[in-house]
């Protein structure tokens, strides 16, 4: 266990000159592309220069750029993000309001995911070239294919607008609003704690379409890397080893292969959480769903640098966590994987 | 080894068939007849051999005789001890035609060592795990009573009861085989296929394993069916030896016979092959001439046909009858009666045994 340990302190070291040179990147893509926070918040209306100066200075990037690299940067060891050049809140504060939205998010589109990509392709491997097993192919292939803004909408069109089952956007519809007490922030987990089952209800029904529209954009690859793997590991001799021990099929498929099948699978769900990021702000932007990732979008049209900044940041670290905590998962998935 | 007269396994007529799928609809094109019609029978105690290339069937037909898969045809006549329900008494099943139930009564009658301790071990399970699943599985032992068992069949095949808690990885190719055995072994079943079993490991390590089988066949009267390419091995380990070709068996004789009288010509073709370990002998080896046909489309008569250097008309257009010549010495070819094959050199006289008919 303390190699264990070791291992996981120094992945986190390792990921400070990681987030350093992140954000330097970050910095200097964001001033050399056309347009500043002043432009970008006037809209191109006639402004005269003086005014234009004031705000350049007030927002801070009158500054020389290697100036406001050092200023930034300085900030950022002191735990300072800065604040919006938008809306003048601490970029942090800001992000941690958001950040239970876009984890809830998240782990439903995680679950859709991994509960249909897991089970399709078990299904799949075990009824290799029958007709299902086609048919769960194209299903793999064309969610992987679609795009997910195009899904979103047109699960919004179908189940919301036409059959009127869902809600269309946002988190909370508008007479829960009023009364609803956030605790965590993690609306579920807040309406359970404050025994709220009508909250609950409304919380949940606003849930299923973007983890729906965010899952089934997963399940392609997740799906064909479960067929793929599942597959191998039924070819294997240990496999009819276990048929010869006289176990039922179900046995032999759930307690021989599928544990070996798990691992390739894993690396794949863990990589499938940068993709969610990515599927999270078109997700998120698509349903008005107020978490991190549409803040990010909502950054970006303002060119607004430290929110950005901060905004990607936030996102490479929960990133870089995930995948250790994956990492470390196969050592109990894997007896031959030690630390 | 203690050999009976009584016949433990009665194989008649078994064939297995694989589809061949092609074009959109994966419509049933062809068969590949990986075993197409062998019979065979094993006594109690006995080790029978099952030699032949790459690809003739050897393999298929010992799993299909444990079911492991299915076969299209045929009849598998086992005379299983635990089924009878009596003490002493047998009761004859036929494997093939056995339900789910009697089918898990027989998997611990008949047992399989597989070919690659590599991938025949789960990497997930412990020794401990692997070994005593059986014992779960078929109710036969729990705790302490199952740890026992375990240490106890692992002790038999020379490995150590705190190997248990070990994982298969942590072990050598020659130890994993080992743990294959015993796993085998656990259930205390009549009949053993063993798939190739030392094929995959080191030479000196064959030596061992064969051995601890020999020991073990002794010990717990086990009967084994015997599959491998390898003919020194299949000759040192083997009572009878059967010859298959292209999924049917050409030859089957006591192992002295075949090798000292082989009756196919298929059969003088390998046995002029194992290697002689005497410097002074002068190898006048049969090479037989292209490749093993298709078994999609194997040649009419006889498979063997197009590569036999004594083929005459008729063993194009006709299947020789696989028949019995005396004393259990079965052949399947046309013209076993006026040939002179050549038997395997003697390397104690330094000449070629003698014809024993």
């Amino acid at each position: 266990m303390s190699g264990l340990f070791r291992y996981a302190l120094q992945r986190l070291v390792l990921t400070v000159p990681m987030i350093l040179i992140l954000l330097t990147v970050i910095f200097l893509i964001l001033r050399v592309l056309p347009g500043d926070p002043v432009s970008a918040m006037l809209g191109g209306r006639p402004v005269p220069p003086e005014v234009l100066q004031s705000y350049r200075v007030k927002m801070g990037v009158d500054k020389p750029i290697p100036a406001q690299y050092v200023t930034y940067i300085g900030g950022v060891f002191r735990g300072d993000f800065g604040s919006s050049m938008r809306t003048s809140t601490p970029v942090l504060r800001e992000l941690f309001s958001r950040f239970p939205a876009t984890i809830e998010l998240a782990i439903f589109g995680l679950l859709v995911a991994g509960i249909l990509g897991f089970s399709t392709g078990i299904i799949a491997a075990t009824r290799a070239d029958r007709p299902i097993d086609h048919g769960i192919r194209i299903f793999h292939i064309a969610s992987f294919a679609m795009p997910l803004f195009w899904l979103g909408l047109m699960f919004q069109v179908f189940f919301a607008v036409k059959l009127g089952w869902l809600p269309v956007a946002g988190r909370l519809g508008g007479d829960v609003a009023f009364t609803f007490q956030p605790v965590t922030g993690f609306y579920v987990l807040d309406a359970i704690i404050r025994w709220d089952g009508r909250s609950l209800a409304d919380i949940v029904l606003h849930l299923i379409l973007p983890a729906l529209t965010l899952g089934v954009a997963m399940t392609g690859l997740l799906g064909r890397m479960s067929r793929a793997s599942m597959l191998e590991v039924l070819g294997q001799d240990y496999v009819t080893t276990a048929r010869a021990k006289g176990l039922r099929e179900r046995l032999v498929v759930t307690r021989h292969a599928l544990r070996n099948a798990l691992i390739p699978i894993i690396t794949v769900f863990g990589l499938e959480l940068a993709v969610l990021m990515g599927g999270a702000v078109l997700t998120e932007t698509v349903f008005s769903w107020p978490g991190i990732a549409s803040y990010l979008m909502r950054s970006i049209n303002a060119r607004d640098y430290t929110a950005i900044q901060g905004s990607v940041v936030f996102i490479a670290l929960f990133i870089s966590v995930i995948n250790l905590i994956v990492d470390l998962l196969y050592s109990v998935v894997d007896p031959r994987v030690r630390y | 080894m203690a050999q009976s007269d009584t016949v433990l396994l009665d194989v008649k007529g078994l064939v297995k068939h694989f589809p061949v799928r092609k074009g959109a609809f994966r419509r049933v094109k062809a068969a590949v007849r990986a075993v197409d019609g062998i019979d065979l029978f094993i006594r109690e105690g006995e080790t029978l051999g099952l030699v032949g290339e790459s690809g003739c069937g050897k393999t298929t037909a010992g799993r299909s005789i444990l079911r492991l898969v299915e076969p299209t045809k045929g009849e598998i006549l086992f005379r299983s001890r635990r089924m009878a329900g009596t003490a002493g008494g047998v009761k004859e099943v036929d494997v093939v035609k056995a339900s789910r139930g009697e089918m898990k009564a027989l998997r611990r009658d008949m047992q399989i060592i597989f070919q690659d301790p590599y991938s025949s071990l789960n990497p997930r399970m412990t020794v401990g795990g692997i070994v005593g699943e059986p014992l779960l599985v078929h109710g036969m032992a729990r705790g302490e009573e199952r740890k026992k068992r375990v240490a106890d069949v692992l002790g038999a095949v020379g490995l150590k009861p705190e190997h248990m808690k070990r994982y298969p990885h942590e072990f050598s190719g020659g130890q994993r085989q080992r743990i294959g055995i015993a796993r085998a072994l656990v259930l205390d079943p009549q009949l053993v296929v063993c798939d190739e079993p030392v094929s995959a490991l080191d030479v000196s390590i064959q030596a061992q394993v064969l051995n601890l089988l020999e020991d073990l066949q002794r010990e717990f009267g086990l009967t084994y069916l015997f599959v491998a390419h390898n003919l020194s091995v299949v000759k040192h380990i083997s009572n009878r030896v059967a010859v298959m070709y292209l999924g049917r068996i050409v030859e089957l004789a006591s192992t002295e016979r075949l090798f000292a009288d082989p009756k196919h010509p298929y059969t003088e073709a390998l046995v002029s092959a194992v290697p002689v370990p005497d410097p002074d002998y002068s190898v006048d080896r049969i090479i037989l001439q292209g490749d093993v046909p298709s078994p999609v489309s194997p040649p009419p008569g006889c498979h063997f046909h197009p590569r036999c250097r004594y083929a005459v008309d008729v063993c194009s257009k006709d299947a020789p009858v696989y028949r019995d010549l005396g004393n259990e010495h079965f052949v399947a070819c046309h013209r076993a009666d006026d040939l002179h094959l050549q038997p395997i050199h003697d390397r104690t006289t330094g000449q070629t045994g003698g014809p024993a008919a």
